[in-house]
């Protein structure tokens, strides 16, 4: 079996590769104007119209999307065909308004599916392998992203979803998973529960893992790859543009290849909207350019990173993207939840507290730690420590509703939050993802 | 009657109490008695102070205060004494949340602070009994 999953695409000369994004870009804008009044109207804004766009060298010229343009059009705003067409929905975690439905022909899921299954292949995954998919299945895009791309490459598919350490092991083992798809923080968690179990990193059949939809180190990829014996293989995406396999790393290790038939990136000025040359870091920017029923133009991740088109060993000539080093706005991503400041006002407000809070972020063995500082105000605060014990954990729990996962909760004195320039801060972000 | 205890909520690090301490002792109050319940990452100051409203209008500019009306059941500074006190509570089914003890001024006086849910009837279960109990007024000795 060949290392590409579609070596004449994967691997086509940079001036095929403009070729067919030139072509598909016409197209597309003239779909996503014809059938998107939503962006329509944004192009008549700016005065752009299909005429102007004669390839890639005129995206500049289109508007943005943002994620406020998906909550504002939230469900079907820019929905680019027929419901009718639409054979699924993936949404992202996101609570309370952040949410965004993505709609998928089953066009646009097999073409999603060719991306995971190059990500499996260049992770060296073949006909013979049995792939462990245990990220979430559901509206979140991994479970099934992952499972699709293992089908087309032919593997044995194990589609255990999260969770259930103990039966993540025993599946692995007795079926001999070769590959193990999911989160870092997770894979990590394994590697730690087998060795618990006694079991050495030789005692296992993995040979590779594709690990995204959270932020990881490099540190972290020695110490996954040290634990379980594999290599590590990072992939990235977003259920905006349709979900992992956006870009994906190949044997090099350095940097993921962004799969540009189907996705046409840019790195901006975060604050100018200006387009960077490249090499220069800024925000990375997407246009779908097949998609058909979810067909995003210029949508800005809010992920800062460079890209580079270097030629890689690996023969692939598509860009390659560097890990995200940050994110232009405050959204937080906590074990592969996305996490927003506000939402957690939200719940103290309405819990009765102050808005008064400061986030901690931090690793331990190779998972986040999410505690909260609260300020207790005078109404709350009682001579009983039992009744500010049940504050403590009621305000726990409502956080978890909102956020889908839990903090811990520490109680401090009015205050006692540390302010610079008189202005609180409220994330204290320690995991240094991004050395 | 009854008497107020004053809460403080204090951080679970150093300088917390002396500062506290220190805030009292300006106030020129004579700190009667005291008690600490500790959380890992706090801990409740709960204090008899004989002059409570000054304490507690200083003491609030600086620090998170609370007023809680509590029982301190007058009892002689010798063994046995405690027990019916406890045991008039008991019969009358008054649970008591945390409790603490003092020495009083006269000789071979003590006194014990009870937080209960109900300070009013706790105190006139005691009275019933023939246990005294103290009142604001008589903190200022």
């Amino acid at each position: 079996m060949s290392r590409y999953y579609q070596p004449e695409i994967e691997t086509a000369p940079r001036e095929k590769i403009l070729e067919i994004q030139n072509e598909k870009i016409v197209r597309q804008v003239r779909h996503v104007w014809d059938n998107v009044p939503y962006y329509r109207h944004l192009m008549e804004e700016k005065g752009v119209t299909p005429e102007d766009i004669h390839g890639v060298e005129d995206i500049h010229k289109l508007p943005f999307l943002s994620k406020a343009d998906l909550r504002d059009a939230y469900p079907y705003g820019l929905l680019g065909t027929d419901l009718k067409n639409c054979v699924r929905i993936h949404s992202t975690s996101g609570t309370t308004g952040k949410r965004v439905v993505a709609f998928y022909t089953q066009h646009d899921i097999d073409l999603w599916e060719d991306c995971t299954a190059r990500a499996i292949v260049a992770a060296g995954g073949t006909d013979e392998d049995v792939v462990q998919v245990c990220y979430g299945y559901g509206l979140f895009t991994g479970g099934s992203g992952l499972h699709g791309g293992s089908h087309k490459v032919g593997c044995l598919t194990l589609p255990m979803s999260s969770g259930n350490t103990d039966r993540q092991i025993q599946f692995m083992m007795d079926l001999g998973a070769t590959i193990l798809c999911c989160t870092p923080s997770y894979a990590a968690y394994i590697g730690e529960s087998l060795a618990e179990q006694g079991y050495k990193p030789e005692d296992n059949k993995l040979k590779a893992g594709i690990f995204g939809a959270e932020p990881w180190t490099e540190e972290m990829r020695r110490d996954i790859e040290k634990k379980l014996g594999i290599k590590a293989y990072d992939i990235y995406g977003l259920t905006e543009t349709s979900g992992p396999g956006v870009s994906y790393e190949c044997e090099e290790q350095a940097g993921m290849h962004i799969n540009e038939d189907h996705f046409y990136a840019e790195i901006i000025d975060p604050d100018t909207g200006e387009v960077l040359p490249e090499g220069e870091k800024g925000e990375l920017v997407f246009t779908s350019l097949d998609k058909e029923a979810f067909p995003l133009l210029r949508y800005r991740t809010r992920d800062i990173c460079v890209l580079s088109r270097r030629p890689c060993s690996c023969g692939r000539t598509h860009v390659r993207m560097s890990k995200p080093m940050g994110r232009s706005d405050d959204m937080l991503i906590i074990r592969g939840v996305n996490v927003f400041p506000s939402q957690i006002e939200t719940v103290l407000l309405k819990e009765g507290y102050t808005p008064n809070y400061q986030i901690v972020l931090d690793r331990e063995r190779n998972n986040d730690t999410f505690d909260v500082y609260v300020e207790v105000s005078t109404d709350q605060f009682s001579d009983l420590m039992s009744q500010i014990q049940r504050m403590e954990k009621s305000l726990e729990a409502a956080l978890r509703t909102m956020l889908g996962i839990g903090p811990k909760v520490h109680l401090v004195a009015p205050k006692t939050i540390t302010r610079s320039e008189g202005k609180a801060v409220r994330v204290i972000d320690r995991r240094k993802l991004h050395d | 009657m009854a008497i107020t205890q004053l809460s403080l909520f204090l951080m679970n690090q150093p300088g917390q109490l002396v500062d506290a301490v220190g805030a009292i002792s300006d106030t020129g109050a004579n700190l009667r008695a005291m008690s600490i319940a500790e959380a890992n990452d706090f801990g409740i100051l709960r204090i008899i102070v004989s002059d409570t409203d000054k304490v507690c209008d200083i003491l609030k500019e600086k620090f998170l205060i609370n007023r809680t009306s509590v029982v301190a059941a007058r009892m002689d500074d010798r063994s046995g004494a405690l027990l019916p006190i406890l045991a008039a509570l008991n019969d009358n089914n008054i649970n008591i949340e945390y409790m603490y003890a003092f020495t009083g001024t006269g000789p071979e006086e003590a006194y014990v602070v009870l937080r209960v849910q109900d300070a009013e009837t706790a105190e006139s279960v005691l009275h019933a009994s023939g246990i005294e109990t103290l009142s604001d007024e008589n903190l200022s000795l």
